[in-house]
């Protein structure tokens, strides 16, 4: 079915006079204008939004929804997103309006609920992480990074110590350069060993009085635990530094192993990759934070705290690194979060490591005969294979691989990353897919690596679009509808 | 186990592929020292009935909006939400994607990310929008952080207490680490004095950030602001009410280089706090410094009109620490919802809500301070919001009196604002009504 619709943009669809939304009419006594706004301040005409009707925009957005693929609707095992079941009744839980229309400067006497799901939150990513002090405050993950690494910048500063650099592994994901560069310190990359883990010699010889964090995923972008890692910290803590774990990885180890155990210092946690919240389109997420006891202090402001009389919002932190966003957190995600972990209890979260890490190995095991997998047979949540053998042989490409897998009804996986590993495929199919699932995607991509190389070249071939420019999209860069006609 | 599909008869013949024994053997890797030697403790499993008739008990500890009358601002309103907004938010295909990395499977999300981006540079006035960033506040600290790097200004950044205070606070936490020094120029009118801010700006100041209307819900001099900052050689940042924008000149029209926001009264939720909507929208000289997510049009191999993630070399995941920003998850779903509630209302309709916004708190703002004991703290123009002080020291027994009676008065400012001690800052938007208004001034004489 052709969906005409879905393929022009609101602003051809608009039609003078057309309108959706009908407001009631002034019921206070109107005012001038002019009496009550200063000469200049109006604008002439209203802002040139389209003009269109209720259904005009319900079929534009059901079309266009249609054009997307989704975790609801395909498999969709991209690396290090943990893109899980998002379950339906926690959406509803905090769509509630007694959790969603709550303002937030309203007296605490009146959000006690809300308070009590937010600190209960904090209690229990305390448990998850094995560190004590928790803030729900950052919007998300590498939100959570900027904020650890500005903690330890005023922990090293209150402790009169000057403390420059971070070290990063050379496969770590790019927030956490990025993250790094925002709290302004400067980045060391660590070289990554041919087991796929730190090489610890390396560090050795990065390690000095300037190094103030070190950073690492565990397990790590190649989907392995790095099992050197108290050996790792004590190797930081000697130095005198900090050691942050990025916890998107979490899902492999929930009630497995805890952070704050092996050696962490600070980490954050993805509720919309870990704990099942959805991912949005790209959001909304959020980055809470875990932290050791002596680095409390420095977290920012506000944290729920219970009192005899009942929960309140406590301000009292006179070393905190301030604000890094408004008002109190992503609630809405961490509302979904508490539903969760209500609902996996604390079996459940074992269960979810075991099966998420298990369905991993059972797919690396397929792929493995047909594609190189550069660390070997066993895994975590998430594995890297290589298409460089199909490259060098038959000219195909990691890229020409995923995009045919479109064809065949499934999303890509993450491709080009981790930068270390040539023609990567990072794949994680989480614990909410079944055998027989992961049996058709291993059919379908072995399928896939026999067929004509200009087949491939071209994918995908069913979908309504196929390979888009993207050079000319960066060279052009045409960002905003400027009344071009469609195409 | 909710949500697992594998069953013991599964997971055998899966472990038996592997070539081990038990899923205890696929923890080889993590060594037996450094396990969890007990179970988590967290509370007990939950089925659904039991988790929502929790949550409902839970849900019932707090009042929301719809059971009380609502005059709280300061950067979260209780606007209404048309439900066109909540029903495609609702397409799972939407909520339940990522970010759009294969194009060609995501098209959904790009378009509706490029319509959003364009909906906000039309009514912004602006050249370019960004896919979102995190919220308002943090928007415009990523916005100073663009004009010191434009300019190749890092001395000096000049604002002043009329914007909202957190904002401010953010701002100081992002710049903590940098040379830069924060000038707050201080509002005793409520609004910041041309004059000040002329004497404040110098040739190391990257650039200005103003609020308008501001904090307070007072219109700034925006004009002679702008042209004060650009005299000398400062970008000009404005933090704008998107509401305010169906009524009051576009920042693109009045010389604004980068304009943010706080979208969440764009068809979001108040959601206690968050998730909301930071939205960002430049001039086109800045396009390549802008943080976060951007879509392009371009065309696929066959022709075809389409969109795609663009201009990346911006962002962390290409050029690491030399990114413009570590930003990666955004608010993609609050951004959607803000793209749909702009195109339900249109301009007639964001004229409207905007116009009864003005008149309504307008409305208010005589009736209050027509009752002996209150005054307005200001002597300006005001938009949607206004600030009331009490001059008989009795805010504390007003504010419980309308409690009593099912009114959110207002958000005392005492917290941000020891000068401002008796005030309250009184939000009126198109959901209340001539009624609810009076009953408000009843409640507080």
């Amino acid at each position: 079915m052709r969906h005409r619709q879905a393929a022009q943009l609101l602003f051809e669809l608009s039609h003078p006079g057309r309108r959706a939304v009908q407001l009631p009419a002034c019921d206070v006594p109107q005012r001038r204008l002019e009496e009550l706004l200063p000469p200049g301040a109006a604008a002439e005409a209203p802002p040139p939004l389209p003009e269109l009707t209720e259904p005009d925009l319900v079929r534009h957005f059901v079309n266009l929804s249609t054009q997307n693929m989704s975790a609801d609707t395909h498999f969709y095992p991209l690396g290090s997103c943990t893109m899980k079941y998002n379950p339906k009744r926690n959406e509803r839980l905090a769509g509630m309006p007694g959790f969603a229309d709550l303002h937030p400067y309203q007296p605490e006497a009146t959000l006690q609920g809300v308070l009590a799901v937010l600190y209960e939150v904090q209690e229990m990513l305390a448990e998850i992480a094995g560190l004590p002090a928790v803030s729900l405050q950052p919007a998300a993950g590498a939100h959570g990074e900027m904020t650890a690494l500005l903690v330890a910048a005023a922990y090293f500063r209150d402790v009169g110590q000057q403390r420059t650099t971070v070290i990063i592994p050379d496969a770590a994901h790019g927030t956490n350069p990025a993250s790094a560069a925002m709290a302004r310190f400067t980045t060391l990359e660590v070289k990554t060993c041919g087991k796929g883990l730190v090489d610890v010699k390396d560090l050795a010889g990065k390690l000095d009085a300037r190094t103030a964090v070190f950073m690492i995923t565990n397990p790590n972008t190649l989907g392995l635990f790095d099992g050197q890692i108290a050996t790792i910290a004590r190797m930081v803590h000697d130095a005198g530094g900090l050691v942050y774990l990025d916890g998107a990885n979490m899902n492999a180890i929930l009630g497995i192993a805890r952070p704050g155990d092996f050696g962490a210092d600070m980490m954050h946690f993805n509720p919309h990759k870990t704990f099942s919240g959805p991912h949005g389109g790209g959001g909304p997420g959020a980055g809470p934070v875990a932290v050791r006891g002596d680095l409390a202090p420095y977290l920012p402001v506000p944290a729920v705290v219970k009192d005899p009389s009942g929960f309140r919002l406590d301000y009292d932190r006179p070393k905190s690194i301030g604000r890094v966003r408004s008002f109190f957190g992503n609630t809405g995600v961490l509302v979904r979060t508490y539903c969760y972990l209500r609902t996996l209890g604390p079996q459940g979260l074992r269960r979810v490591a075991e099966n998420a890490v298990l369905n991993a190995n059972y797919l690396l095991s397929r792929l493995k005969h047909f594609l190189v997998a550069p660390y070997g047979d066993r895994c975590t949540h998430e594995f890297v294979v290589s298409a460089s053998r199909l490259k060098a042989d038959r000219g195909v490409t990691a890229m020409d691989l995923v995009k045919r897998l479109l064809d065949y009804g499934f999303h890509a996986p993450t491709v080009y990353f981790p930068l270390i590993v040539r023609e990567a495929l990072m794949i994680e199919p989480t614990e909410t897919e079944s055998k027989a699932t992961l049996d058709a995607f291993a059919q379908a991509l072995f399928r896939i690596t026999e067929e004509p190389p200009d087949l491939l070249h071209d994918a995908p071939h069913a979908l309504r679009i196929s390979r888009p420019d993207e050079v000319q999209a960066a060279r052009k860069a045409v960002l905003a509808w400027k009344g071009n006609a469609e195409r | 186990m909710p949500y697992i599909p594998n069953t013991p008869a599964d997971q055998e013949a899966m472990l038996q592929a592997i070539g081990v024994r038990s899923l205890e053997d696929l923890f080889a890797m993590v060594p037996p020292e450094l396990r969890l030697q007990r179970e988590p403790a967290v509370p007990p499993a939950m089925g659904e009935l039991e988790l929502t008739a929790h949550m409902t008990e839970l849900a019932g500890r707090n009042v929301p909006a719809g059971q009380a009358v609502s005059f709280l601002g300061g950067g979260a309103y209780d606007h209404f939400i048309p439900a066109i907004v909540d029903f495609v938010a609702g397409r799972s295909e939407f909520y339940t994607a990522y970010t759009p990395y294969q194009p060609e499977a995501s098209q959904g999300t790009l378009q509706a990310t490029f319509e959003y981006q364009t909906l906000i540079a039309q009514l912004t006035g602006m050249d370019v929008s960004n896919a979102s960033l995190y919220d308002g506040a943090s928007a415009a600290a990523e916005a100073v952080l663009m004009a010191i790097h434009a300019t190749k200004r890092s001395g000096r950044v000049v604002t002043a207490a009329s914007v909202h205070p957190e904002y401010r606070q953010v701002l100081a936490t992002y710049l903590a680490n940098f040379e830069t020094g924060l000038v707050t120029l201080p509002t005793s009118q409520g609004t910041i004095d041309p004059e000040t801010l002329a004497a404040a700006v110098n040739d190391q100041t990257a650039c200005v950030l103003v609020q308008h209307p501001n904090f307070f819900g007072c219109l700034e001099d925006v004009q002679e602001l702008g042209e004060i900052a650009h005299r000398a050689g400062a970008m000009f940042v404005v933090a704008v009410d998107p509401i305010s924008l169906g009524l009051l000149k576009r920042p693109g029209q009045y010389g604004a280089d980068i304009v943010v926001a706080e979208g969440q009264s764009l068809g979001n939720a108040m959601a206690f706090g968050g998730p909301y909507l930071g939205i960002l929208a430049c001039r086109e000289p800045f396009v390549r410094r802008m943080p976060g997510r951007l879509v392009g049009q371009t065309v696929d191999r066959r022709g075809k009109r389409c969109w795609v993630l663009t201009l990346q070399t911006r962002e962390q995941h290409i050029r690491r620490e030399k990114a413009t920003s570590n930003i990666c998850t955004n608010q993609g779903l609050l951004a959607l919802r803000a793209a749909v509630y702009l195109a339900a209302m249109g301009p007639q309709g964001m004229r409207v809500v905007a116009e009864l916004c003005l008149q309504k708190a307008r409305y208010a703002m005589e009736r209050l301070s027509a009752q002996p004991g209150l005054e307005p703290s200001f002597d300006r123009p005001v938009f949607k919001e206004f600030v009331v002080r009490a001059t008989d020291g009795q805010l504390d027994r007003r504010l419980d009196a309308a409690l009593r009676n099912g009114i959110f008065a207002g958000v005392p400012l005492a917290r941000w604002y020891p000068e401002l001690a008796d005030c309250l800052l009184v939000a009126v938007t198109e959901k209340r009504t001539k009624a609810q208004i009076d009953r408000l001034v009843e409640t507080v004489k």
